[in-house]
């Protein structure tokens, strides 16, 4: 057994030295046991035996594996000296091996490397100084826990950086000393000797504090980047709970405090509803977002006053609806007028959009007939239908027939016997069901009609009653009943 | 104005910068400050990371505006004139200072200086400048320096920040033109690509000069890149990747930055107010990088995204979804196919592709190579064949995107 003695946990010159000497001796990696400095000897009994003489053939191995081993050897791993050995040998053997990533005794080395160089690039960015007076002038200190053995190999970064200062890292395996023209190694230093705090670091906490979006937190991803280890030496690092557990009441009073009374300016931007909602139809008529586009003459957008209370969704644009581009006033629409004026709504009251915003037809002949649009469709166009409903904010949503419901909710719910009842949608707002009528048109037998006809009326009369009687309480019975069978 | 502190004016000026999604210190040009002069380096290749906010963003530059007042009334953005939001001003001196004293401290990079714009676009564009200007000049600052450059400034204004920093940003706002008319009627699409172009030609100088005289000095050597919001307009997913994309090619841009549409105290009217689609924004970087790193077209990306609403799926990323879009393409053999179709292949990144093809020239790589090789075997094997490894039926099973997409989670009953 040989036994070999190195200066430093990071002597890589040495190692290199010792271990080109074995292995042109022919000494097997089981019969050396690597150590640094004086470590007790003899742990297992083992009598070393001399080192052989240095002698034998040229030695080389391709040039990357010296690079690798530089910065593996950095590992705190203690055997990570072995390790490098027994690959060297390997390599020597077969330099092509460095190329072959599948060989774990390889895998296992880079591994170790790719883990320093880790090491090495979180200690660049989380080492923090602190300045302190020291003879009328500025020193900086910081104090540094690396996992790794890589103090030594990190002093160039700093003097690069921070050539003109005066500064020292300290940590529990050593010390570096840049007094602004040479670098000087210390002792191990304890936390105790560098300095407690910067008048600075308030300032950097302000900043760190203001610049988190609370609206986005994401404490995975930054776990994932500073983990817990490094958190103990980082100012800023002691403010994480306290952000956390505070963002979400931070971003719900983000929420509530909008929108406020604008500001009167020069400029006097559109900031009324009707005004956003022109916006919104002038950018609905470029809409591209799913294959109907290609298809129909025109963005058949929502119609009516931006403070309407109610606001009624229908299915999608007809034949005539297409090409005025106007909602509602085709045979549907005029039912849909009738069924109103019995009821006793007005329909310039009302806001009337629809699910899909883009007519979908067969053509058949001379005749374009109604297509019915699918989920896709639906799901495309509900960025619109939410857009409408964040600027009219109405007070109820009348949702006529399955494809409105959808868009209103994204799932599907027939509504067949569930019409005349109501929902609460996921903003709150109250929503009241009932069939579209274009499937009053299509019932088969004059009774069916006039009954199906009756009750949308009633439908109607009822969302114009429930508007002023609907609230939270009286609607959580029907919400249940329906959550219940979708 | 004059009554707030420096701290009460950094708080409120770095809380306006929250919303800017770029951080980046990287891709510049290797800078030391070894002679004993200055203050600073620049690493060249990486950036650092300074520390990381619970948002999960990282901190690497300090990012401030020089004042939130603006003149100009874009609805998705907290710093519009309508807006009610407590404003504040920096004067150049208090941005160097605080610059050089986090800097010392090695709490950043450097700097990213934005800023609303004041009595003229002009007049902001030279107080940014000025800011740059002292740094470099009359403190000898080596680290780095990204500035915002305003589209409607004088050109030597904007040709002045490019010799300052290592990078310029201009943004496009909105991926579409109707979206910037209604989000942002100050701006037009033509002034900011016009600004883009012109820095274009000025960047290919810079470096046309730097290559012919040594003693040129360098012009935005970390080039420059662009942030578009996301969510706020009716652009798909499929149309904002074909924009980035064409923005690349005729900008030469280093970077297309997305920042989701995030809620803002005091919205405008305009803007609905909900919880920004953070995934969406994920999966577009994503495509971002199947554009630059995995050789995809911009049509390629689009096809990964539903046919129907244009739309990336938000439960596996784009990759994972092209290929379950092309299945024909699959199985691929990882001892044989050539580099492009390995970057094809759902849950291989370009280092465990360059792994294999350097593995692959001294053996024939079986199941447990590739499983040494790479993160996890589970959502590879699908997709290829390995010496001992055969996927067979596995490829054209029907639920295969069920069977690799992430379960869902149980949704907490009582969540806060």
């Amino acid at each position: 057994m040989h036994r070999v003695c190195l200066d430093a946990p990071d002597d890589f010159e040495g190692w290199r030295t010792q271990a080109r000497r074995l292995a042109q001796a022919g000494v097997p990696p089981e019969a050396v046991v690597w150590q640094v400095g004086d470590a007790p000897g003899d742990l297992f009994g083992v009598e070393a035996q001399a080192l052989p003489p240095a002698r034998g053939r040229p030695f080389t191995v391709p040039k990357p594996f010296v690079t690798l081993a530089e910065q593996a050897l950095l590992h705190s791993d203690p055997q990570r000296f072995a390790l490098l050995y027994a690959l060297l040998l390997k390599v020597a053997a077969n330099p092509a091996l460095l190329g072959d990533r599948a060989d774990p005794l390889l895998r296992r080395v880079e591994t170790m490397a790719s883990t320093v160089r880790r090491d090495i690039h979180k200690m660049h960015a989380f080492l923090r100084f602190r300045e302190v007076e020291e003879g009328g002038q500025p020193r900086f200190i910081a104090w540094y826990e690396p996992e790794h053995h890589i103090l030594r190999a990190n002093a160039g970064f700093f003097v690069d950086r921070f050539a003109a200062m005066r500064w020292s890292i300290l940590t529990p395996q050593g010390t570096l000393h840049w007094d602004g023209e040479t670098l000087t190694e210390g002792p191990p230093a304890r936390r105790e000797e560098a300095p407690k705090g910067d008048p600075v670091e308030a300032a950097w906490q302000t900043y760190y504090s203001a610049i988190f979006n609370p609206a986005r937190l994401m404490t995975g991803a930054m776990l994932k980047e500073m983990p817990r280890k490094y958190w103990k030496n980082m100012p800023e690092t002691a403010l994480v709970p306290g952000l956390i557990a505070d963002a979400r009441r931070r971003e719900l009073a983000m929420i509530a405090q909008a929108p406020q009374v604008p500001r009167v300016t020069r400029h006097a931007p559109p900031q009324d509803r009707g005004a956003a909602l022109r916006l919104l139809r002038e950018e609905a008529a470029e809409c591209q977002r799913c294959g109907l586009c290609s298809q129909a003459t025109q963005t058949v957008f929502g119609e009516g006053p931006e403070d309407a209370a109610i606001m009624v969704v229908g299915e999608q644009p007809g034949d005539q609806e297409d090409l005025a581009g106007r909602p509602f006033i085709g045979p549907a629409g005029a039912l849909f007028d009738r069924a109103l004026a019995q009821a006793g709504v007005p329909r310039d009251r009302l806001y009337v959009t629809n699910a899909v915003k883009h007519f979908k037809f067969e053509q058949r002949g001379k005749h374009r007939l109604h297509a019915r649009p699918n989920v896709g469709e639906i799901d495309a166009c509900r960025w619109w239908l939410d857009q409408e409903r964040a600027i009219l904010r109405p007070r109820l949503v009348l949702a006529m027939g399955k494809t409105a419901l959808r868009a209103l909710t994204g799932q599907n719910i027939s509504i067949g016997q569930e019409a005349g009842q109501g929902l609460m949608l996921a903003d709150g707002t109250p929503c009241r069901l009932t069939v579209h009528p274009s499937h009053l048109l299509r019932l088969p037998s004059q009774a069916e009609a006039e009954q199906g006809f009756k009750r949308y009326v009633e439908d109607l009369r009822g969302a114009l009653v429930g508007l002023d009687q609907d609230s939270a309480e009286g609607l959580e019975a029907a919400t249940d009943h329906l959550q219940g069978m979708s | 104005m004059s009554s707030l502190s420096l701290t009460d004016k950094l708080a409120i000026l770095a809380d306006a910068a929250k919303y800017d999604a770029s951080c980046a210190s990287s891709g510049g040009k290797k800078r030391d400050s070894r002679d004993g002069k200055g203050l600073g380096s620049t690493s060249g290749g990486m950036g650092i990371c300074h520390a990381y906010a619970p948002d999960g963003r990282c901190i690497s530059l300090l990012k401030l505006l020089l004042t939130n007042s603006c003149i100009f009334d874009c609805h998705y953005c907290i710093n519009r004139a309508s807006s009610n939001v407590r404003r504040a001003r920096f004067t150049a001196a208090e941005v160097v200072k605080l610059t050089l004293d986090f800097y010392r401290r090695n709490c950043i990079e450097g700097l990213f200086l934005s800023s609303g714009i004041i009595h003229s676009p002009d007049y902001t564009m030279e107080q940014i400048v000025e800011v740059a200007r002292a740094l470099r000049e009359d403190h000898d600052f080596r680290g780095y320096i990204h500035l915002k450059t305003i589209p409607d400034a004088d050109p030597a204004l904007i040709e002045a920040a490019g010799r300052h920093a290592d990078r310029v940003s201009i943004n496009v706002e909105l991926p579409t033109v109707s979206g910037l008319r209604r989000l942002a009627p100050d701006k037009s699409q033509d002034r900011i690509e016009g600004a883009m172009g012109a820095m274009r030609g000025a960047i290919a100088d810079g470096h046309d000069a730097r290559r012919r005289y040594r003693s040129a000095p360098d012009f935005a050597p970390a080039g420059q890149s662009t942030q578009m919001i996301v969510g706020a307009d009716a652009a798909t997913d499929r149309e904002i990747v074909a924009r980035a994309s064409t923005l690349y090619e005729r900008f030469d841009l280093r970077r297309v930055y997305y920042s989701a549409f995030s809620p803002i105290p005091d919205a405008s009217a305009v803007l609905p107010l909900r919880r920004p689609p953070l995934m969406r924004e994920h999966r577009l970087y994503q495509s971002d990088w199947l554009l630059r790193y995995y050789g995809f077209s911009p049509q390629e990306v689009g096809a990964a995204a539903d046919p129907a609403t244009g739309m990336l799926p938000l439960d596996i990323d784009p990759k994972l979804a092209w290929a379950l879009r092309f299945r024909e393409s699959f199985p691929v053999d990882l001892n044989r196919a050539p580099r492009e179709l390995l970057l094809r292949i759902p849950g291989l990144g370009v280092r465990a592709v360059d792994a294999i093809l350097s593995a692959r020239r001294l053996r024939q790589l079986r199941l447990e190579d590739v499983a040494r090789m790479t993160v996890s075997l589970r959502k590879l094997r699908p997709f290829i064949v390995t010496a001992d490894w055969r996927p067979v039926a596995l490829t054209d099973r029907s639920d295969l995107r069920s069977m690799l997409a992430p379960k869902p989670a149980q949704l907490e009953l009582f969540a806060a």
